[in-house]
């Protein structure tokens, strides 16, 4: 039978009197998880942002036309030759119309299926745009706005104007923000763009778009689709891209592959576009975890260290209490009842503290022109980091605490009482 | 008359550094109530003996038996247990748990045992002290008192269960005489009075002779009884 109380009193006069070791091995603890509670906090809350970042620019399904060789030649075609051996030398690719074949059948067609939320037309033009005798080179995107402001996060990067200013005027634009600093234009100023084949317009800066990636800020602009397929002269069903947000996002993989079979054209999912960047998150991910596991590890060693040290100075003590009747496992049990006693202080405080300075980061001033929505650090407040953290605590003191209360619990007390 | 510990041909070997026979065929008990004491030369085996009798040490052969029940084989949580109600131990060097209080060591063994609550061990651990006349020192830290007071402390300690059998391995080879009469007149009055046994290894020729029975060890065999 164990008698805990007596087992527990114990345990707490070891700590208490040696208070000094006590501390060090708490406070090891407590900066283990505390560490770990803040980097994994911070880590996600970044992670977290960056997929919002990139995520929401991109939909679910992308369709499009893409530009390939045709997979059949023509002469394969042709029965007679049959059996024979074809070469084709220096295969171009087929003449194709960037449009999309039957867009406006099939944008009904989605805006009926139950998987969808939404799917929006977009038209993409390669233009100019013209600043004095400069012409940069850009594209410019025909949007349904309004649609777009629904299924996307279109409204946070429009950082002047809004989405219905452009909906409301047919020559308005909404420029990138680093071309408005190029040419050092502002809203309600006029831009000169000019198509592929010559042709010039003038449109209205009715609002600024910022996504923070330059990349895209440099060349890109928005405006309405019928304003651009105005300006390629070309008709009302001409649509370049079809973005799709579904309902259940799981789907998109298998969604993707039905429509390429079923009209025709590249359909590319979210998983397929992000790959690279689900790589990097995960890679985040491992780095706060190796680095709070060896943070952890090292509070563990520490824990380790002074209960033997414990045990080498309370030798007699563990004669005596054999001596007097307490079996070897009672022994073991008021060592490990000391490392798991560090362990929860050691947590708690350590929870504790992550908590504060996760609170500390998420408070402190963010502001970059790269991401015109964040204005502190990004912190993950999630539950069950602080219950990983805890857990984690409870058994790396328990593992340190074994080794030294195994050896406890098989010390010979005839030996320490003959004094060898 | 009643044997509370009887030890039939108990040998035992040292195997380290090389083979040595230390304890050869030892056989005898100890009955109800009885005050023994023993002596030999130094080496004779007398404290490897009582480490035996007072289940600590298992690796010997033989037969030892307390209180009629043979103990030989016995798994080691049985041993502690019987340690534990069976046995009061005093050593030569007192052996208190220094960061404890007074009192708390006496009370130890007892919460270990627990058979009685709380209040009636303090009780009882008072009691013991008043006993030895070291009542006032019960909330004192047990690093904070003197030799003669600690084997003392270590003396109630032993009895807090009421064992069978108190077992001392030299208890007052450290103590000026004053204090070794002390515990002599301690013992004997246990044994008069609570008809407690005893048997305590001693170098003091005056103590043992004031015991019932002296038992005489030499080369690790008893010489007389
Ligand atoms: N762990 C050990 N390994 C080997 N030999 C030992 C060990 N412990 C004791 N001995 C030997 O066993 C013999 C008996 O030792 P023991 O301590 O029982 O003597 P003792 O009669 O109690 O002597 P003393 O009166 O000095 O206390 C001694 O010769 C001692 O050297
Ligand atoms: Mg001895």
């Amino acid at each position: 039978m164990i008698n805990w109380s007596v087992i527990l009193g114990i345990a707490k006069t070891h700590l208490v009197t040696k208070m000094k070791s006590t501390v060090t091995a708490t406070l090891g603890v407590t900066f283990g998880i505390g560490a770990y509670i803040t980097l994994v906090s911070f880590m996600t809350g970044l992670n977290g942002m960056l997929d919002d970042l990139v995520l929401n620019q991109t939909p679910h399904i992308h369709m499009y036309n893409e530009i390939r060789p045709s997979e059949t030649q023509p002469i394969s075609r042709y029965q007679e030759f049959k059996d024979a051996m074809n070469f084709v030398h220096s295969i171009k690719p087929k003449q194709n119309q960037e449009k999309i074949h039957n867009a406006l059948p099939i944008l009904s067609y989605l805006k009926k299926h139950p998987n969808v939320r939404g799917a929006t037309p977009q038209l993409r033009a390669q233009i100019f745009y013209l600043s004095g005798s400069i012409e940069l080179g850009g594209n410019l995107v025909g949007v349904d706005i309004i649609e777009e402001v629904r299924l996307s996060n279109i409204q946070d990067n429009i950082v002047e104007g809004t989405p219905e200013a452009l909906k409301n005027n047919t020559n308005g634009i909404l420029l990138g923000a680093g071309l408005a600093e190029k040419m050092s234009l502002s809203i309600g100023d006029r831009v000169q763009i000019s198509t592929v084949a010559g042709d010039i317009f003038p449109l209205k800066i009715v609002g600024i778009y910022q996504s923070g990636i330059a990349e895209i800020d440099n060349v890109q602009s928005f405006a309405n689709l019928n304003t651009v397929q105005r300006i390629l002269g070309e008709s009302e069903n001409y649509v370049t891209d079809i973005n799709i947000k579904l309902l259940n996002i799981a789907e998109s993989e298998p969604m993707a592959r039905s429509l390429e079979k079923q009209f025709n054209v590249k359909a590319v999912d979210i998983n397929e576009a992000n790959a690279q960047f689900e790589t990097g998150s995960n890679i985040r991910n491992l780095i706060t975890y190796a680095v709070s596991i060896t943070l952890l590890i090292v509070a563990g060693f520490g824990i380790y260290n002074i209960l033997n040290m414990l045990i080498y100075e309370k030798m007699k003590d563990i004669a005596i209490l054999k001596a007097t009747g307490f079996s070897g496992k009672d022994v073991q049990y008021i060592f490990m009842a000391q490392a798991i006693l560090i362990g929860i202080l050691g947590g708690f405080l350590g929870l504790l503290i992550g908590f504060g300075l996760s609170h500390l980061i998420d408070n402190t001033p963010f502001e970059t022109d790269a991401l015109p929505t964040i204005t502190t650090y990004p912190v993950n407040f999630n539950g069950t980091y602080y219950f990983i953290g805890i857990a984690f605590a409870l058994i790396s003191t328990f593992v340190a605490g074994y080794l030294p209360s195994n050896r406890a619990k098989k010390i010979d007390p005839v030996k320490i009482i003959r004094g060898t | 008359m009643n044997l509370v510990l009887e030890a039939k041909n108990i040998n035992k070997h040292f195997h380290k550094p090389k083979d040595f026979h230390v304890l050869k065929n030892i056989s005898f008990g100890v009955k109800q109530g009885e005050f023994a004491s023993i002596m030999g030369k130094s080496g004779s085996g007398k404290s490897t003996l009582l480490y035996i009798l007072s289940t600590m040490d298992t690796d010997y052969t033989g037969e030892l038996s307390i209180n009629n029940q043979l103990v030989t084989g016995k798994s080691q949580r049985e041993l502690s247990q019987i340690r534990n109600k069976n046995i009061g131990f005093v050593f030569q060097f007192h052996y208190l748990l220094s960061e404890f209080s007074v009192l708390e060591n006496v009370m130890l063994p007892a919460k270990k045992l627990a058979e009685k609550s709380h209040a009636e061990i303090e009780k009882d651990a008072h009691r013991k002290l008043e006993m030895l006349h070291i009542g006032h020192l019960a909330h004192q830290r047990a690093s904070r008192i003197s030799g003669g007071e600690k084997q003392r402390v270590a003396i109630a300690r032993a009895l807090i269960n009421d064992p069978t059998i108190l077992m001392g391995d030299e208890p007052t080879g450290n103590l000026d005489s004053h204090n070794s009469e002390n515990v002599f007149n301690i013992f004997k009055n246990l044994k008069e009075e609570q008809g407690l046994s005893l048997l305590v290894v001693t170098h003091d020729e005056d103590f043992a002779k004031r015991t019932d029975r002296i038992i005489q060890m030499e080369d690790g065999m008893i010489i007389g009884h």
